[in-house]
């Protein structure tokens, strides 16, 4: 039997019921500070990790564009490679056995020809003459030069022999290597040299897939929403795909994944890994995700503007075209944006129809073979080579960065049109 | 004609009939001198529809059918050709043909029947293609001819018009509708053809899972074994992991955001965490993969413990880390519909805050909660790219967290990724998991639907 009227009792009690609130407080303090801290420490370590992708060592070499080697009248035809290889030769003239000659050839990245073979097209007059040129060395080496692979390990244990380390050091107190910006990061289509490997083929493969996805599901979705809630009557058949539209909302996207391989690929017979497909694809699933708050932007237009615009004598097309539409117009947008940011963002069902597949070209149209940025990101972060990883982080760095700008432009819209009734 | 030129052909027919037929109304009202019944624009709006919406209806059916009907044609035409093909020899061919006609096939690889193939295919194209462009312009041209010819100053175009706008709308929302039916049907039609060769018992509750290439000749399936348990297991151990993170972090947070943090705080902390919502799957997919896993396997490794670097754990944790957005936004919601009045009369009575919100405000608002939670699991289960890339891919059945497990999002991805066959019971295996997890969301949505409904109380 507790007794209520003693005081020391009821002190005590209040003190522990004081305590159990600090407590709660707590939980709930740390249960946020915890959230807080994951993002910040997801966002800071992958934009850490992608520093190193940013930038890659080049090293500058003097190339005599010879005849041997491109002829004036084919400069299409030339051995670029063979070109570069014997600059760097030339630098290292004690280099003579064939293997040793490999080794040294593989310091450089194997794209290192593009640049000269660019600038020689661009300019046949330069065959004959000798230009100074910065090629980009190989992943390992860059890696290396980096401070990502320890040199000081014992040779067996790193990817870098002391022959190769001896070869770049030489190039190093010559001064002619120097860290630059890897634009090929952002020009090239994808490699399987991470060096030479870039978002440029991904990102135009997104776009195609998102204009596919705004074309189709933009006005679907709008004249869907106009439907069900200005013109519908509130029967069984109505009720239905409103049910279904919020079923939709919710089924994985892999579903929708297993949906187009089944219908546009199986059925249609439409390209496997075009741009088409995972349009059609993204526009199915995105669809819902239009309607609902398309739905609530009409919602929140007061009933007195359509009233208004009926006792003027417009018909029922009229109010909604004249006044509610353009009036629901800035959540229209808003809500379309959001959806498409969450496609773009989409991977798992664009696996299924084949968007992963291998490409280096970029896509110039919507039935041309194709992979998306998220694809792309999952499929560097599949490869085993170390520079992968930087190039993944980077990758993903520049997926979150286009997010960011696309929902923040979705919030200035909001706030720039939003409208207090 | 590509069917984007005819596309954009039809688009300036409707333009050019626009604003044709709305000079046209304009002319004839002043001749007639009477009172005009619609609008110059509905006029030209329905001239407009008259000479494009039957065209663009054409142009995409024949567009979307016409490669059925031509694929069906060359085959027919192979199997003339050569009649002894397997069905599977034929695909090849038939791909080979496809290849050859887009000169992606090298000219060494190409034989006689190839080359007759690929004439017949071109042939075939050829001719669809321009009597596609024949059918569509010319249905363009009466259309237009028919809506000029109709215009009249007392003719009613407005209604004409809002009636095929409206057949338009209605047409728009039963896409809904028709992307369930066909999610339902492709699903359930490669699931009924798979039963065909796998029983279902076998399925549903059949202990080994490995739909690789058969051993034996004999061997049921012939390709593996399809027993589904361990997927299932897997997929719990994982959704219950993420559960284990988020229901905590993400009802804490929501309870404080909505019952103690000033609104400076609010105003950081909810969209910070809805930050986390927007993050794309495959970030964290690599984050679980590259971050998570390698630091859980070496921190274990300290303590002495072994851990898979498939762990179910880092898939489990990084989806949950995924999840807490949404348990905390939908109990926030929840929890602020609580109405002010309750915590009132609690605080009257001498309760402390955290007293209210745990003997008062939660239990009202519960309903709202456990359909978050159960929505939360439903998106765990059927959240595919974190455990693709951090789950591991053979079907163990175990209940250590530290061990490596598959679930059935990684299976469906595994066995359609690459090269396959349609009609093998692999990609046919996919179609039955896609099936049951279907089902499972589903019923975790309208259960989660039913809670709210059934339980949820009308304070106002």
């Amino acid at each position: 039997m507790t007794d209520y009227s003693d005081p020391d009792f009821r002190a005590a009690r209040l003190k522990k019921r004081y305590q159990a609130e600090k407590r709660f407080r707590a939980y709930g303090m740390a249960a946020i500070i915890t959230a807080g801290l994951i993002l910040v420490f997801l966002l800071s370590s992958i934009i850490y990790s992608s520093l190193p992708a940013f930038s890659h060592h080049h090293v500058r070499l003097d190339i005599n564009i010879s005849e041997d080697y491109v002829a004036t009248d084919t400069p299409e035809e030339g051995n670029y490679l063979g070109l570069v290889r014997a600059a760097l030769r030339d630098h290292f003239p004690q280099v003579t056995g064939r293997r040793d000659k490999r080794a040294l050839y593989k310091i450089l990245s194997i794209g290192a020809s593009d640049a000269v073979e660019a600038r020689v097209k661009n300019d046949p007059r330069l065959i004959g003459t000798q230009i100074s040129l910065y090629v980009p060395l190989s992943d390992d080496i860059d890696l290396m030069l980096k401070g990502l692979i320890d040199r000081n390990l014992p040779e067996s244990d790193r990817i870098v022999s002391d022959r190769d380390l001896a070869f770049v050091d030489k190039l190093a107190e010559e001064n002619r290597i120097e860290r630059k910006f890897a634009f090929a990061l952002f020009t090239n289509g994808d490699s399987r040299e991470p060096e030479m490997a870039g978002i440029n083929g991904a990102l135009a493969g997104s776009l195609w897939t998102l204009l596919v996805t705004l074309i189709v599901s933009f006005p679907l979705g709008v004249l869907a929403a106009i439907y069900l809630e200005e013109v519908a009557p509130k029967n069984r058949y109505t009720a239905l795909i409103e049910v279904n539209i919020n079923n939709l909302a919710a089924v994985p996207s892999i579903v929708y994944g297993l949906l187009g391989l089944a219908v546009f690929i199986n059925f249609f017979h439409l390209p496997r890994s075009a741009p088409l497909v995972g349009g059609l694809v993204l526009a199915l699933m995105t669809l819902p995700r239009i309607i609902i708050p398309t739905r609530a932007a009409f919602a929140a237009i007061p009933p007195s503007i359509r009233e208004a615009a009926l006792g003027v004598g417009a018909s029922r097309t009229q109010v909604i075209m004249h006044h509610v539409l353009p009036l629901a117009m800035p959540g229209i947008l808003t809500g379309t944006i959001i959806g498409l940011a969450q496609a773009a963002g989409e991977t798992a069902p664009l696996l299924m129809i084949g968007m992963m597949a291998f490409i280096v070209d970029v896509p110039t149209e919507v039935t041309a073979k194709a992979t998306v940025l998220p694809a792309q990101i999952y499929m560097w972060a599949n490869n085993p080579e170390r520079a992968f990883v930087a190039r993944t982080s980077a990758g993903i760095v520049v997926l979150l960065t286009l997010l960011l700008v696309v929902n923040a432009a979705a919030i200035y819209f909001r706030r720039r049109f939003e409208k207090r009734w | 004609m590509s069917i984007s030129f005819l596309f954009l052909c039809l688009l300036g027919l409707g333009a050019f009939s626009f604003l044709f037929g709305r000079r046209r109304i304009r002319g004839l009202t002043a001749m007639a001198g009477v009172k005009q019944h619609s609008r110059d624009v509905y006029h030209g709006s329905f001239v407009a529809v008259c000479a494009a919406l039957v065209p663009l209806i054409i142009l995409l059916a024949w567009s979307g059918l016409s490669p059925l009907l031509i694929d069906a044609m060359l085959e027919d035409f192979l199997r003339r050709q050569s009649p002894d093909l397997s069905i599977g020899e034929m695909g090849v061919l038939i791909a080979k043909v496809k290849a050859y006609f887009v000169g992606s096939l090298p000219e060494a690889f190409a034989n006689d029947l190839i080359r007759d193939g690929t004439d017949y295919f071109a042939a075939l194209v050829d001719n669809s293609a321009t009597a596609r462009s024949f059918v569509v312009l010319l249905l363009g041209l009466c259309g237009a001819a028919l809506g000029l010819r109709l215009l009249a100053p007392r003719f009613t175009a407005r209604p004409a018009v809002e009636r095929v706008f409206e057949i338009v709308m209605i047409v728009a929302s039963a896409i809904a509708i028709l992307t369930t039916i066909g999610i339902v049907l492709s699903l359930i039609f490669e699931t009924l053809r798979f039963f065909d060769t796998v029983p279902v018992m076998e399925f549903l509750f059949g202990l080994s899972w490995s739909p690789q290439i058969a051993i034996r000749e004999d061997q049921v399936g012939g390709s593996g074994s399809f027993g589904a348990i361990p997927l299932f297991a897997g997929t719990m151990m994982i959704t219950f992991i993420a559960m284990l993170v988020a229901v905590p972090i993400g009802l804490m947070s929501a309870v404080y955001l909505s019952e103690y943090a000033n609104p400076k705080l609010r105003g950081i902390a909810k969209p910070g965490i809805e930050i986390l919502a927007g993050i794309p799957t495959v970030v964290y997919g690599f984050f679980a993969a590259l971050m998570v896993a390698p630091f859980l396997r070496d921190s274990g490794a300290e303590i002495g413990l072994t851990l898979s670097s498939e762990s179910a754990l880092a898939a489990g944790l990084v989806m949950g880390i995924m999840i807490i957005p949404f348990i905390s936004s939908l109990s926030d919601d929840v929890i602020n519909a609580v109405p002010q009045t309750l915590r009132d009369g609690a605080a009257a009575l001498g309760a402390t805050q955290s007293e209210t919100i745990r003997q008062v405000v939660l239990p009202a608002a519960l309903p709202g909660i456990v359909s978050a939670i159960l929505l939360a699991m439903s998106r765990a289960i059927g959240e595919t790219m974190i455990v693709v890339m951090a789950a591991g891919v053979a079907a163990n059945l175990t209940a250590n967290p530290f061990e490596s497990v598959t679930t059935v999002t990684v299976q469906i991805v595994m066995l359609l990724v690459g090269d396959q066959e349609f009609d093998s019971a692999k990609t046919l295996a996919a179609f039955a998991l896609g099936l049951v997890l279907f089902f499972i969301t589903l019923l975790l949505n309208v259960l989660a639907l039913y809670v709210v409904n059934r339980f949820k109380e009308q304070y106002d």
